[in-house]
């Protein structure tokens, strides 16, 4: 760990001038913390911003949630609305890491983790994303978790959270502050970028903008669920994950919300695999030809090769099981 | 004053049974498990001594080639530094258990990605830490070096080879024949406390506080790699968070901190980075096993074959015994077993967690489930079919063996008659199967001695440099000088852990409780025999028990009849004829149930069963909390865990707990163990055999082959993840 600045954000509105080029910021420090040990990542100032008001949940005018960039994985997990409206959120939150890092873990933090991909980790080793035209030593090396869909010849990193497929199947926005005062709302695929020939930029953020808040719509219909497959029962990154609502509406399919973890660099959703659902009855040839759509693009690496049938088959489960128990 | 045994003759005397005070065997809480659970037992690296400074030790970025530090002057020069040291006694590989010399050294040369190749000495952990991340390292003139087993040359282990019978030719014969390869791959300890020393000079005196399992060859491996004499030298090991193998011999920070303190003139502290824990201390080798049945139509073996591939790095002699209990567990006259070691450039290979038969006597397991399967008899019948009458190759009697017993009581118990044919029994969308295994591992006795002094006030003291790793060692000496000296538990001080201590056998190969409470034990004959001439009668009519001495219609309390004195004994215990004479190994059976999910190929664990037998039970509570983390380290292997290694360096790519895959709470189901009543008069003067090691010593199989039950997949290349399952969904 590189020795740095430490400053408290005096305000929320201080905090983005305070972290000028080359700060960062600090909520719960659940990834952070450990890619500064490993001088992965090496601020020279960290912005604390735990003490600003901004671990509030509100109802929104609209009947959404407003999710302060504070609020911790816990807390978030187990709120009553979030539970009762917005479940598939609840569960994928409970599903990642482990009790003591969702006490500490924060939801703006959240979005913003690192990738899991060794190599980004390992500074003996080649990687576009820590170090830009250094290379991938991924592509040939043991990849079993990354990514299959919307990476490049640069890189193949997956994002590791859950939280983040859920927000993204709800149709979540991000409230952010910029340093020169202004506010904007991204929604998660604004957000996000794809690694492209720029791997080291994960998101539109500016420097020192920081995310405040994250806006749930009013709820959905529809049955909400949020499947994970991993290697062991906890503490372990999706290999595949699935975030699913799904309406139905005399024997049809009449709403179709579906988003992806595990897969690719960022939570993934594909709107032609809704399309090809809506206003149809479920059968598995229906749901195979979702997964048509979504895996028209993928590629394997070797190790990872296996996400491809993996996905099929689990979206082929989530779908059957959300249409079936509607139906009922 | 030595009571000195060397066990020659089976103890037939059985005298722990004929003890009043009932502390031997009973479920008695470990005495130290409050120091624990609420933090004040202090491990290695939680000394805190004045003047003490930390060093972080740097590894090699590649695996070959002249290391070069090509900026350490500038590294010395960073705030708070006090030393880069490069030094040709740091170690290259961790010693082996039972070393007793030092291991191969040297920092001037890489032989595998990770090794350490200096440490960074400075006022604060933070600041040795950035040091030592700072220094750059380049390796000159590296070389392409083999890192992949399969492809790497081998050599092969002669005195591993048998060849009895014509195997061959009972292939040929044979009514059913199985003939399959599975592989396993490289596991890792993965010991909640990283390795972790502190060393402190007083003149040429060195004391270490490490983490150890085996102190008196540690000692020894210790003064060997610094070339001073072992008089000189003190290991401190008191409490030790876990070691499962990577601990019994001396690892690279040890030798560090003792340089380093040397140089310095200062206590320096040295804590492995978890990651270094991964890279640089011990791997069980990744094995390839070809298995060999032939069975007759009655189901009887008439061969029986096991052929393995492990590897090392070059120059190391251990070679994965995955044989070792495939010599006597089953019957067959025909025979052939071979190990060949292949030699590549990945950390070095040692003991982990049950060497040999935790991925020996899997394989095997799986294979006898595969030729069940093949002659529609039921696994557990085609075991009891197998049971050989004596040692098949050797003609020895074994000592004692409740296998039979075990394989029954544990179907009885599991509900195994409920087995459902394969595929046939869904729930939802989960698919449900019972597997079953063998449980096997060698029993052995070592040197081992112990001083008990029984002091003037009625309390007595047990003294040797025996560690407790998490095992109960602190429980079982207590209750076995309590047992034999009559007195309540909670009256014996027992104190481990320092090489100024008489030297045991340390813990590790299941040998540490029968071998060290057997020099207890001895130790306390002594001190009755002692007593016996005190009160002027033959030591067996004493009766001990709650600190009074009952003898010819009278009683008397123990401080009475020490009248001020004090009685200290040493007992020592070597190895004999019985560990020759006979076969001895303990016994057991796993039974567990899976649910498959048909969509992903996700299995999890329902419940599990182990039915064993170790002769006697020292506490049934620690005995029973081994063969739990036994099984659930058998869940590890079944199902996730892996040492993944970069195919182009052999470096480890999950490096830490995150990524390589222990079980966690939510993957181990209810676990229940059976321990069967048995006394091994062979073993030991305890009739105790080791239990340590063999909840894990075929455990796996009984996973894997219930995943076959659930789902008509064989999975022959372990861990069965998700991603080898639904390939054959």
């Amino acid at each position: 760990m590189r020795p740095f600045d430490y400053r408290r954000a005096e305000s929320i509105e201080a905090a983005p001038r305070q972290a000028a080029a080359g700060a960062a910021f600090i909520a719960g420090g659940t990834n952070l913390l450990d890619l500064m040990k490993l001088e992965v990542m090496a601020p020279e100032t960290l912005i604390d911003i735990n003490r600003l008001e901004l671990n509030q949940m509100e109802d929104t005018a609209d009947n959404g949630l407003r999710i302060g960039a504070l609020v911790t994985n816990s807390d978030l997990a187990n709120d009553l609305r979030v539970r009762r409206n917005w479940p598939v959120l609840s569960r994928a939150l409970l599903s990642g890491a482990s009790g003591q890092l969702r006490n500490k873990a924060t939801t703006g933090g959240n979005l913003l983790q690192r990738t899991r991909c060794h190599y980004f980790q390992d500074r003996t080793m080649p990687c576009n994303k820590r170090e830009p035209d250094s290379g991938c030593a991924a592509r040939e090396g043991v990849n079993r978790g990354l990514a299959v869909l919307g990476t490049s010849e640069h890189c193949i990193a997956t994002h590791p959270s859950d939280m983040a497929v859920a927000m993204r199947v709800l149709g979540a926005d991000v409230e952010t502050l910029k340093e020169d005062g202004t506010t904007r709302r991204l929604d998660l695929d604004e957000l996000y970028l794809l690694p492209g020939d720029r791997p080291d930029r994960e998101t539109v953020l500016e420097p020192g903008e920081l995310i405040t808040a994250v806006l749930l719509p009013p709820p959905i219909g529809g049955r909400q669920t949020y499947r994970k497959v991993r290697d062991r029962a906890s503490y372990a990154f999706a290999l595949v994950s699935v975030a699913g609502i799904v309406a139905m509406q005399e024997g049809r399919i009449a709403a179709a919300n579906l988003a992806f973890g595990g897969l690719a660099p960022k939570p993934w959703r594909d709107p032609g695999v809704e399309d090809v659902l809506v206003g149809e009855t479920p059968s598995e040839a229906l749901f195979n030809e979702a997964a048509d759509i979504l895996l028209s693009e993928a590629q394997g690496f070797g190790g990872n090769d296996f996400k491809l049938p993996l996905a099929r088959r689990t979206l082929v489960s989530v779908v059957s099981e959300l249409t079936q128990e509607t139906q009922s | 004053m030595t009571e000195y045994l060397k066990m020659d003759a089976p103890a037939t005397e059985r005298r722990l049974d004929d003890m009043a005070q009932g502390l031997v065997g009973a479920p008695l809480d470990r005495p130290e498990g409050p120091l624990k659970v609420t933090g004040s037992a202090t491990y290695a690296d939680e000394w805190q001594i004045d003047g003490m400074v930390h060093g972080v030790m740097v590894r090699a970025p590649g695996n070959s080639g002249r290391v070069v530090l090509t900026n350490s002057d500038a590294v010395a020069e960073m705030p708070g530094v006090l030393a880069v040291i490069q030094d040709d006694r740091l170690l290259r590989n961790p010693a082996q258990g039972t070393a007793d010399a030092a291991p191969i050294q040297g920092a001037r040369h890489a032989a595998y990605h990770g090794q350490l190749i200096a440490v960074v000495v400075a006022e604060t952990f933070e600041q040795a830490r950035h040091a030592a991340q700072s220094l750059q390292v380049t390796l000159e003139d590296a070389e392409m070096v083999p890192v992949d087993p399969a492809t790497a040359a081998t050599e092969p282990r002669e005195n591993q080879a048998l060849d009895q019978g014509d195997l061959e030719a009972a292939m040929q014969q044979a009514a059913c024949r199985v003939d399959v390869v599975y592989t396993t791959p490289s596991h890792s300890s993965s010991a909640m406390e990283p390795h972790a020393s502190i060393a402190s000079w007083d003149g040429e005196e060195l004391t270490l506080r490490g983490s150890y399992q085996m102190l008196k060859y540690n000692r020894n491996e210790l003064a060997d790699s610094l070339g001073v004499h072992p008089d000189r030298v003190r290991i401190v090991s008191p409490y030790v968070g876990g070691g499962f193998g990577s601990k019994l011999g001396l690892a690279p920070e040890a030798v560090a901190a003792s340089i380093a303190a040397k140089q310095l003139g200062r206590p320096v502290s040295v804590a492995l980075q978890r990651p270094q824990v991964y890279e640089a201390t011990m791997r069980r080798s990744e094995t390839r096993q070809r298995v060999r049945l032939a069975a007759d139509a009655a189901g009887r073996l008439i061969g029986l074959g096991h052929d393995a591939r492990v590897s090392n790095l070059p120059g190391e002699t251990f070679a994965e015994p995955v044989l070792q209990a495939s010599h006597f567990l089953y019957a067959g006259a025909n025979r052939k077993m071979s190990l060949e070691l292949a030699r590549l450039h990945r950390l070095c290979a040692g003991s982990v967690r049950a060497p040999g038969e935790a991925v020996g006597v899997t394989v095997l397991e799986n294979a006898m489930d595969e030729l069940a399967q093949e002659m529609g008899i039921d696994p557990v019948e085609l075991r009891l079919r197998n049971i050989p009458d004596e040692d098949p190759e050797s003609g020895k009697a074994f000592s004692s063996r409740r296998f039979r017993d075990a394989l029954e009581s544990g179907a009885e118990a599991f509900g195994w008659a409920d087995r459902p044919g394969v595929k046939e029994r869904r729930e939802g969308e989960w698919l449900i199967g019972y597997g079953m295994a063998s449980a096997a591992r060698i029993n052995v006795l070592k040197e081992s001695e112990a001083r008990v002094t029984l002091l003037p006030d009625g309390t007595a003291r047990v003294e040797t440099d025996m560690t407790d790793i998490g095992t109960g060692t602190y429980a079982i000496l207590g209750q076995i000088a309590g047992e034999m000296l009559g007195l309540p538990y909670e009256k014996v001080d027992v104190r481990l852990g320092d090489t100024t201590l008489p030297p045991a056998a340390g813990s590790g190969g299941s040998w540490g409780a029968s071998s060290s409470g057997t020099s207890v034990y001895l130790a306390c004959e002594a001190i009755r025999r002692q007593l016996a001439e005190r009160l002027d009668v033959s030591e067996p009519d004493l009766m001990l028990k709650d600190g009074c001495v009952t003898y010819a219609n009278q009683t008397k309390s123990l401080t009475e009849v020490l009248g001020g004195d004090e009685i200290a004994k040493l007992g020592h215990v070597v190895p004999g004829e019985t560990s020759k004479a006979v076969r001895q190994a303990t016994f057991g059976a796993y039974f567990a149930e899976v649910a498959v999910h048909a969509a992903s190929g996700e299995t999890r664990v329902r419940r599990m069963h182990g039915s064993f037998a170790a002769g006697r039970i020292l506490n049934a509570k620690t005995a029973r909390s081994q063969c739990l983390g036994g099984m659930t380290f058998g869940i590890g292997i079944a199902l996730t865990e892996e040492m993944a290694f970069d195919p182009r360096d052999g470096h480890v790519t999950n490096s830490n707990l995150a990524e390589y895959h222990i079980p966690v709470n939510a993957d181990v189901p209810q676990l229940t163990v059976e321990l069967l009543e048995e006394r091994d008069d062979w073993a030991s003067p305890l009739q105790a055999k080791g239990i340590g090691e063999l909840g894990i010593c075929g455990a796996a199989a009984a996973i894997t082959n219930a995943i076959y039950n659930a789902t008509g997949v064989r999975v022959r290349d372990y861990p069965a993840t998700l991603d080898k399952v639904i390939a054959g969904l």
